[in-house]
């Protein structure tokens, strides 16, 4: 009994470690860049998760390994070594890839449909909803004075 | 009244509809250049097969194409010859030898042919990044004052030439001629 056992356990722990490596795989980086400073890792992958991979629409540079990702994920590791605020980094990719390459747009000119529409989607929904609501309450299910006055009629005939 | 109002869940329907066959026939992939109506980025890179160093004075001055190429690349294997047809035309076309090798690429040019005015070796892909290119081909059309005016991503053909290139060139032409 003792030694089956034991081959279960082995075997989920198997699968389990499996299931690890294959997690740690799909998340490999496929470079490494080494940060003077601890900061600048950090909007590193803040602004590579930001940046949207121009070639490979869906996703953004840090997750693509598309040439031009990688091309883009060197530049950021350059620029932000040579001190660039991300300010910079973003309008220097702006005006290079247009508006498309954020995740984030920024909020004017044309991106302004983008931002306001569910806002416009939403008021709109709540006022259909409200105009139903108010709708079904001003529907007066009562009796009228002269339906009260026929049904009592009716009941008193009834005794 | 009522009686309208039960049509319009298939009014919006009809509405929502027509935007999703609209999106049926977009291409998702097609992307507006960042850089229409803006100059042709700055560079100074060599000549492909040669030591000549070139800037962006050395290739303006009338309208003109250029192609980002690789050989790499199978779509510009694809669009070669017809870029070669428009070149035997007289069409001025110079070529963004992009993120290449360039012993490689002047082999191609040597074994298809040079369709080319002159390949500029951008190896690094710098002038790439500048232009917002983002796989090749892809194909731009400067003005003769060196400003970009259109840019067609992907293989150049016929039906591009005549549908939307041609059209735009020779426009551009008429404008700068008086």
């Amino acid at each position: 009994m003792k030694p089956l056992a034991g081959t279960i356990f082995t075997r989920v722990a198997a699968c389990l470690l499996l299931c690890f490596a294959l997690v740690s795989a799909s998340h490999a980086v496929i470079e490494t860049y080494q940060f003077s400073d601890d900061a600048l890792a950090v909007r590193y992958r803040q602004l590579s998760a930001e940046l949207r991979c121009p070639k490979c629409q869906n996703q953004n540079i840090a997750a693509s390994n598309a040439p031009i990702a990688q091309d883009l994920r060197k530049l950021l590791y350059k620029q932000l070594e040579a001190g660039a605020s991300d300010e910079e980094i973003l309008q220097y990719m702006v005006s290079r890839y247009g508006e498309f390459v954020r995740y984030r747009p920024r909020f004017g000119g044309v991106t302004l449909l983008l931002w306001l529409a569910p806002l416009v989607l939403l008021l709109g929904a709540l006022a259909v909803v409200f105009s139903v609501v108010r709708g079904a309450r001003n529907t007066n299910d009562a009796f009228s004075e002269q339906e009260q006055q026929q049904l009592d009629e009716l009941l008193e005939d009834e005794r | 009244m009522s009686r309208v109002k039960l049509f319009l869940p298939l009014l919006l329907f009809v509405i929502l509809v027509a935007f999703l066959v609209r999106g049926l026939q977009l291409d998702p992939r097609a992307m507006p250049s960042a850089l229409i109506d803006r100059p042709l980025p700055e560079f100074s890179l060599a000549v492909l097969g040669e030591d000549r160093i070139i800037s962006r004075a050395d290739v303006i001055g009338e309208v003109a194409f250029f192609n980002v190429w690789a050989t790499w690349c199978i779509s510009c294997r694809m669009e070669h010859p017809y870029l070669q047809q428009l070149a035997d035309q007289g069409v001025p076309i110079f070529g963004i030898n992009h993120k290449d090798d360039s012993a490689a690429a002047e082999l191609w040019l040597e074994q298809l042919g040079d369709p080319y005015q002159l390949s500029i070796a951008d190896t690094e892909g710098t002038l790439g990044l500048d232009l917002g290119v983002f796989g090749a081909p892809e194909t731009y059309l400067v003005d003769a004052r060196g400003i970009i005016r259109y840019r067609h991503v992907g293989v150049v053909n016929e039906r591009i030439w005549k549908g939307v290139l041609q059209p735009l060139y020779e426009e551009l032409r008429r404008e700068g001629a008086p």
